[in-house]
């Protein structure tokens, strides 16, 4: 890495901890139960869903009722979406006279959005009209709102002692909506706006090229297939409310794209400034939501050790991506600058210029780690070690900082199995925060870790043996590309390696996987909070392991990664690893 | 629990309605509005105009390819290169024989129509962008191209090379992205910068 390359990722990483801090501590304030002084800006806002709602804020519900009102919640939100892509024909805010979309696309991207995954089969500007855009935009404030309120009932599991009740969800959903992700989306995407992302209802604007372009247009005449020269004299240039959906989609660990090229078209991501924006928006709440923890625990040591075990796990990441797409393609180098070393600029191959290879890298790492999903450059191009990078963040089960409340609560059930593993070791009942881990936990803490890697290596493998279907690269990357969707679906990333096209098979079983990835793991939590906000707290002893040193951050980390190795290093030497190894053999004449 | 789904029920739906309007009408609406007032030009896409007509957006690239104009990255868009509606990269892998093929066949364009270049190809000039819409291109590849355009165009090459210089846009804070020049806008001045001198004439 050069210096610039080193500069950039410590600034960038020292000033998202320096904001995520406050921000971490301010959340806290949000969900502690006491009134604090936002209530004076917004409170309005907060009461008006109440009235309209029915809602008693001062209700409380046991796990069920909560998890029985989050799934209805997300289903019903899923149904108009749905419908809403289905009709849009006929709806209004279709300056480009969008047809519907189809079944199997509607259906995947209803989940998709729904479950703050945002996998994308689909072309943004070429597929939806304004209306489905900012329908999108409502599941991208609503996802991540639900998220919060799953790590809210799961840290009243570990707070509250010998009670039934875990707050009431329609009361953490609207109040993380109301004091986090309005006021950060609206002061962001005005941000954005002044530096060049459209905010317009107008239509695509058509202007006069510079200069003609002549392509040959492929045509059939009699029946044979040839070209025939076309002058292109105008450019179509597609608009829209993008800044104010961009800002939810960074800061909402989101990642669905206004456009078919996301965060690497110029109207979603115009400057380096905004790309790091939206690199400090991608994870700043799931970093903050590690010191919400500790604030609400008690015990902030408790926040710092989830910190520091999900920052090992990125930051060594993102020096591998960084590396590899900078060493860039040996066979491309070689016919460029005639030595396969390293070219100055890396691998540019799907790389935008004023990000080049650091802030891609940067980018890749980021977006896969959180469950963000958005992408500037594009992954499907990148070197076989730097395309092995996102793929193992995310099959890591996006705990290293993960999504919105989606990460934390993952990271906890991995917690807990490791204060479980090493309460085996010593012959003692396990427990953390005071209270006993029990077999009932440690049910659903398996369930959680088993569903993901399962659902990833089924779905790869239905689609390997139905034939591999749409892949658009040959050979391995072709694998790896089925591979990444799955992975990126079922861990509710949304990157993808983008040569994949949306078969029938692809949209619906993505759209199973996606369903199961969210609340397969969300109801075991929910049920695991239930069964702990039961129990006693006991004091702490000389025999408690103590969760908040470098040994117990060590222990984490190493089992986390031993899992994810584990399940997919096998799949993993069929895709990137081979490829890599291809690559270096075809290098060698 | 019936009782309870169905008081759940009432609320999501109520909810989900009151959700559409509030974040999906109202906000996107007040920026907008926001928008459309305090920064116009951003907020409908940085259309440049030439004379009142429209003729690009500072932020998209376009397709150049004739000698007398710098040239913008290869673009993997569909059916034509730059269409700005319909934004897509080439998603080649790095061993995908196509990929090779293309990058080849760009070089040996690139060598072609720059006799005198002995140097290096800038990487950038012969790799499809992400986005396919990539306005920039890095200063080397810029520099790359200068003596092609003072030939064709009679200028001098340190004229060239001055424009170029105008026209590259540093890291931000000297830290963050990478230096770039913005194809459209330099070859504009370029057109502004040949107009003077035909004029003197």
């Amino acid at each position: 890495m050069t210096t610039n390359q080193w500069i950039q990722l410590i600034v960038c990483l020292g000033v998202l901890v320096a904001l995520a801090i406050p921000l971490g501590l301010y959340i806290a304030k949000v969900f502690n139960g006491t009134s604090f002084w936002g209530e004076k800006w917004l409170g309005w806002l907060e009461r008006f869903f109440y009235r309209l709602g029915g809602i008693n804020p001062q209700e409380e519900m046991d796990w069920k009722t909560y998890a029985l009102a989050m799934v209805l919640f997300s289903f019903i939100g899923g149904i108009l979406l749905y419908l809403q892509m289905r009709l849009q024909a006929f709806l209004p805010l279709n300056p480009d006279h969008q047809l519907a979309v189809p079944r199997a696309v509607s259906f995947n991207t209803m989940v998709s959005f729904v479950t703050n995954t945002n996998f994308q089969f689909y072309s943004g500007e070429t597929t939806l009209s304004y209306l489905s855009q900012m329908a999108l935009t409502v599941q991208n404030f609503i996802s991540p709102a639900v998220g919060i309120a799953i790590l809210m009932a799961l840290i009243r599991g570990f707070v509250r002692k010998e009670s039934k009740h875990l707050g009431n969800f329609w009361v953490d959903v609207i109040r993380s909506l109301v004091y986090i992700l309005l006021p950060l989306s609206v002061i962001f995407s005005g941000i954005l706006i002044w530096q060049g992302c459209p905010q317009t209802f107008r239509g695509s604007q058509k202007v006069q090229l510079v200069s003609p372009l002549i392509y040959n247009q492929p045509v059939t005449v009699q029946g044979r297939n040839t070209t025939q020269p076309m002058t292109i004299i105008h450019q179509s240039i597609a608009l829209g409310p993008v800044a104010s959906q961009e800002a939810i989609k960074m800061l909402g660990t989101n990642g669905g794209g206004y456009f078919n090229t996301n965060s690497a078209h110029p109207f979603e991501n115009p400057t380096p400034l905004t790309d790091l924006l939206e690199l400090l928006a991608i994870l700043i709440i799931p970093v903050a939501l590690c010191f919400t923890f500790g604030s609400l625990v008690n015990d902030m040591r408790q926040g710092w050790t989830v910190f520091a075990a999900m920052f090992i796990l990125l930051v060594p990441m993102i020096y591998c991506c960084i590396h590899f797409e900078q060493v860039g393609n040996p066979l491309l180098n070689r016919i460029v600058t005639g030595s396969t070393k390293q070219n100055p600029e890396g691998n540019m191959v799907g790389k935008e210029v004023r990000f080049g290879v650091t802030d891609s890298s940067l980018w890749a790492s980021f977006t896969t780690a959180s469950s963000n999903g958005s992408v500037n450059a594009m992954l499907d191009s990148f070197t076989p070690m730097g395309g092995l990078v996102p793929m193992w963040l995310m099959m890591l089960g996006e705990v290293s900082f993960g999504g919105i409340g989606s990460g934390l609560y993952g990271m906890i059930v991995f917690i807990i199995l490791t204060v479980f593993i090493a309460g085996l070791m010593v012959g003692r009942t396990p427990e953390y925060l005071g209270k006993k881990i029990q077999a009932f936990e440690m049910k659903m803490t398996s369930i959680v870790i088993l569903i993901p890697p399962l659902l990833v290596l089924m779905t790869t493998a239905i689609s390997v043996i139905c034939g591999g279907q749409g892949v658009l690269n040959p050979g391995a990357h072709g694998f790896s590309e089925i591979l990444y969707a799955f992975t990126s679906m079922t861990n509710n990333n949304g990157s993808a390696f983008a040569g994949l096209s949306g078969t029938t098979l692809y949209n619906l079983m993505g759209g199973i996987a996606m369903w199961m990835g969210r609340f397969g793991i969300a109801i075991p939590v929910l049920a695991m909070a239930g069964s702990l906000v039961q129990k006693k707290n006991i004091p702490e002893s000389t025999g408690t392991l103590p969760t908040h040193t470098p040994l117990f951050v060590f222990i984490l980390v190493a089992i986390v990664i031993i899992v994810g190795a584990l399940a997919f290093i096998p799949a993993l030497a069929l895709g990137p690893i081979v490829e890599q190894l291809k690559m270096i053999a075809m290098t060698m004449h | 629990m019936m009782k309870q789904f169905r008081i759940q029920l009432k609320i999501s739906i109520i909810l989900a309605v009151i959700s559409i309007i509030v974040f999906g009408l109202i906000y996107p609406g007040i920026m907008t509005l926001v928008g459309q007032l305090i920064f116009p030009y951003q907020a409908n896409g940085s259309i440049i105009r030439l004379h009142g007509k429209k003729i690009g957006s500072a932020l998209i690239g376009q397709s150049f390819t004739q000698p007398d104009y710098f040239w913008s990255r290869p673009s993997a868009t569909t059916p034509f290169p730059y269409n700005a509606s319909n934004s897509s990269g080439s998603n080649l892998g790095p061993i995908n024989p196509d990929l090779i093929r293309h990058v080849q066949l760009r070089v040996e364009v690139l060598k072609k129509a720059n006799p005198n270049q002995k140097g290096p190809i800038p990487m950038d000039l012969v790799t499809s962008s992400a986005s396919g819409l990539d306005p920039d291109i890095s200063p080397a590849a810029a520099q790359y191209q200068a003596a092609r355009i003072a030939h064709v165009r009679h200028l001098s090459i340190s004229a060239v090379q001055q424009l170029i210089q105008k026209y590259t846009q540093g890291r931000w804070l000297g830290i963050f992205g990478e230096p770039r020049v913005n194809v459209l806008e330099l070859n504009l001045a370029l057109n502004q910068l040949s107009n003077t001198k035909n004029f003197k004439k």
